[in-house]
């Protein structure tokens, strides 16, 4: 069955890095459905979060020829219910409506998002959460009228309170004196 | 080692040297233009072939590297030169063959705006290259060739690529060169976990039908006389991929022959009937396995790799062991006990014998008038004392020389599996002899296939390249005329060819050639061809519709395997 998949890629900080990942997921066909690309909390250590629907012999078959690619350090993926997450999103609305009537300013408050900028022509709201919640947000708003909208790509940390990669990169050293 | 201030072009040569090659293949252009005139004033320590097109060149490499196991190193220029580069990349990443491209690039400042001969080279090649690195500036050249060679070369190895562009082949820079041993995101292999060793050896100690099958990992690995003292302490019988021939001798007792589509009848029906099966770098690929579904569903699967991603890929494995196959076997020799399987391999010679009274009889020793596949590779292989270097191209003739040429050493074939690459036997057969000159090379190839890259007999006769050509001539696409064929109707679209005559372009390019029609001409015309000092084409004319069998129609279990039509 399908599920939604949070794969973590760590890897060095390479041009054209981002190309070589893809194409795994583009070779099988696979749709990516977000993807943030940062340093982690290792300098010069890169981090893709990269979000798919996929069956779990699929995902695991994708993170196999992830860790293929020579850059790549490790790679990691968990379901939803493993990883804390979020996206931002952006909604811009004209004022008008904010003077109208309360109606938008409860829904900003209720939801917990909150007023970016606020000009003579428009009011950009900013909201944070996973993306039934922006999404909920983004149906409310447009009731009004939302002039413009951007979702970003997830970014997500594990439940756990080490950094997964400072493990590997131990054990990695280990490995590779052993085996010359 | 003290530093020196050279050109960029210059450490591209230097950092060759100091990885220890001494052969390169290539062909030039405006992009590629300062190395190869710092190539010049090398000529002592490093020998350049010139092929007649970039494929060639990579072939060339690549067949350098299976019978030597070195990287083999190819040059091509920017834009055309590097696209013609694109199908032997896409050949040698499949089939695991370490070779180091180097092309050139148009300037830096030029990187982008549809220069004369640019092309994305990196972008082409990215997923058919094991790792591939633009360079701009001088001084990042001897880190890239220490990093290229370290990664063609270990783990399971593949092509690399690095492009370079003109201004940085020109920059001048302090050289200094350091090998490149290790990459923190890069493991070659995994040590061998000995727990994964004991858990395979309990299986093969009480297994009663056990099967070994081992691919190219076995001479990648250099594992072959840990394969054979398996095989002898375990009277295991054993069966080769397409590209693990002659990883053990053909005429090894406990050999039971080839896998696969066209393999022997034995192992592919034996395999679904073994409760064991031990397989040794092979990746069970659907040339071998037929339908997955119907495939080995009884056997427990022990499976020695060395790349993770293989491992329960497309065979879940009972018992994986992961590692470079020399280290595992050694191990999992330790761990099994002496034994023999004498009722199980009879099994296997009874099907040997319907195998050769149904098609290997009519095949070697032909009573029809038309000449076969199999009775010109018969006689090559007897001629040479089954001692000499088969490179073979892609289709009928491929599939017959891999059924009936012998071996007696390791790395003495080559062929492209994988990819299928039609054109493959003529440039790769002139690495290979550039790569073991003392020893024989047949170069045998299709009428079609042979057309592919026939302008590499330019290349033979420059250089005086002792291959020995057969172009084994049906006047069609015979592989997929079969298909049209069995499968098609006999609708024979496209397949049937006006060939030219062979003779004349081989004597046009100065090599010596005969063409044999008839029977009684053929062993004689062999001999001669080998008693030739220099190349030689050799064409045979065949039976123009004879089929391959044994086969695994398409989509069939390996246990459907037929005989006849
Ligand atoms: C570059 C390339 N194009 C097409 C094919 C498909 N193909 C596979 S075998 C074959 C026929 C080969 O004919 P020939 O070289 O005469 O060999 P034969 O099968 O007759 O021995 C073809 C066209 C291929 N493998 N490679
Ligand atoms: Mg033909």
């Amino acid at each position: 069955m399908k599920q939604e998949y949070i794969i973590t890629v760590f890897s060095e900080d390479h041009i054209g890095l981002l190309s070589r990942i893809t194409i795994v997921f583009t070779r099988r066909k696979i749709n990516i459905d977000s993807l943030t690309v940062s340093e982690s909390a290792i300098t010069g250590v890169f981090k893709f979060t990269i979000v798919i629907r996929e069956t779990p012999d699929r995902v695991e078959k994708v993170v196999g020829q992830l860790e293929k690619i020579v850059d790549v350090l490790k790679v990691f993926a968990n379901t939803n219910d493993e990883m804390i997450f979020q996206e931002i999103a952006l909604y811009k609305v004209s004022t008008e409506f904010l003077f109208e009537s309360d109606k938008v300013e409860k829904i900003v408050r209720n939801s917990g998002a909150r007023i970016l900028e606020l000009t003579r022509e428009y009011v950009v709201i900013e909201k944070t959460g996973h993306s039934d919640e922006t999404q909920r947000l983004f149906d409310e708003l447009n009731v009004f009228g939302v002039t413009q909208f951007i979702r970003s790509g997830r970014v997500a940390i594990t439940r756990s309170n080490i950094e997964r990669l400072s493990v590997f990169l131990k054990e990695r050293d280990a490995m590779l004196e052993q085996v010359d | 080692m003290a530093t020196q201030r050279i050109s960029g072009s210059e450490a591209v040569i230097l950092s060759l040297l100091e990885e220890g090659v001494d052969t390169i293949f290539g062909y030039p252009g405006g992009a590629i233009m300062p190395i190869y005139d710092a190539l010049y004033d090398y000529d002592q320590q490093v020998t350049h072939y010139l092929t007649r097109h970039e494929q060639g060149a990579i072939h060339a490499a690549e067949g350098y590297a299976k019978v030597t196991g070195k990287a083999g190193v190819c040059f091509a220029t920017s834009g055309p030169g590097a696209t013609n580069l694109v199908t032997g990349l896409a050949d040698a990443m499949i089939d695991s063959i370490p070779v180091v491209c180097i092309t050139g690039q148009v300037s830096s400042p030029l990187l982008g705006t549809d220069a004369f001969q640019e092309s994305d080279v990196v972008g082409i090649t990215m997923p058919v290259t094991k790792w591939n690195y633009q360079v701009t500036s001088a001084d990042e050249i001897p880190e890239a060739i220490a990093k290229a060679f370290h990664i063609a070369n270990t783990g399971r190895p593949g092509p690399v690529l690095i492009d370079i562009a003109k201004d940085a082949q020109f920059g001048m820079f302090d050289f200094e060169y350091k090998k490149c041993t290790k990459l923190r995101s890069y493991l070659p292999e995994h040590p061998v976990d000995p727990f994964q060793v004991k858990a395979a050896a309990d299986i093969i100690n009480a297994a009663k039908k056990p099967l070994i099958l081992f691919g190219h990992g076995v001479m990648i690995a250099h594992a072959e006389a840990e394969l054979k003292e398996l095989i002898g302490k375990t009277g295991i019988p054993a069966a080769w991929t397409l590209l693990g021939l002659s990883a053990l001798p053909t005429d090894h007792p406990l050999n039971v022959g080839m896998l696969g589509m066209h393999g022997n009848y034995g192992p592919n029906i034996k395999t679904n009937e073994a409760d064991v099966i031990i397989s040794v770098g092979m990746r069970f690929d659907d040339r071998v396995t037929g339908k997955v579904a119907a495939y080995a569903r009884q056997a427990k699967i022990v499976h020695l790799e060395i790349d993770p991603a293989e491992i329960n890929k497309i065979i879940k494995a009972d018992a994986p062991v992961l590692g470079n196959a020399k280290k595992s076997l050694r191990m999992l020799i330790d761990n099994v006990n002496t034994n023999s399987h004498e009722e199980w391999i009879k099994e296997f010679r009874a099907c040997d014998k319907i195998e050769y009274d149904k098609v290997i009889e009519k095949d070697i020793y032909p009573t029809q008038s038309g000449l076969t596949m199999g009775e010109v590779v018969r006689i090559a292989s007897e001629k040479t004392n089954h001692d000499a270097i088969l490179v073979t191209d892609v289709g009928q003739q491929q599939m017959i020389a891999s059924r009936y040429f012998k071996f007696s050493q390791p790395r003495s074939n080559v062929t492209s599996g994988g990819l299928g690459t039609m054109g493959y036997a003529l440039p790769a057969a002139m690495g290979a002899k550039i790569g073991m000159p003392d020893r024989v090379v047949f170069a045998m190839a299709g009428d079609g296939g042979f057309q592919m890259t026939i302008q590499e007999l330019g290349t033979i006769a420059q250089y005086n390249l002792d291959i020995k050509i057969i172009v084994l001539n049906n006047n069609f696409l015979g592989m997929v005329r079969q298909w049209q064929q069995l499968f098609f109707e006999k609708r024979y679209s496209f397949t049937e060819m006006k060939n030219p005559d062979f003779v004349g372009i081989a004597k046009a390019y100065g090599l010596a050639s005969q063409k044999v029609t008839s029977r009684d001409q053929l062993e004689t015309a062999v001999q001669e061809m080998l008693d030739h000092n220099g190349p030689y084409v050799l064409e045979v004319v065949v039976e123009k519709e004879d089929n391959v069998f044994p086969m695994v129609p398409a989509g069939a279990s390996v246990s459907d395997i037929i005989l006849e039509p």
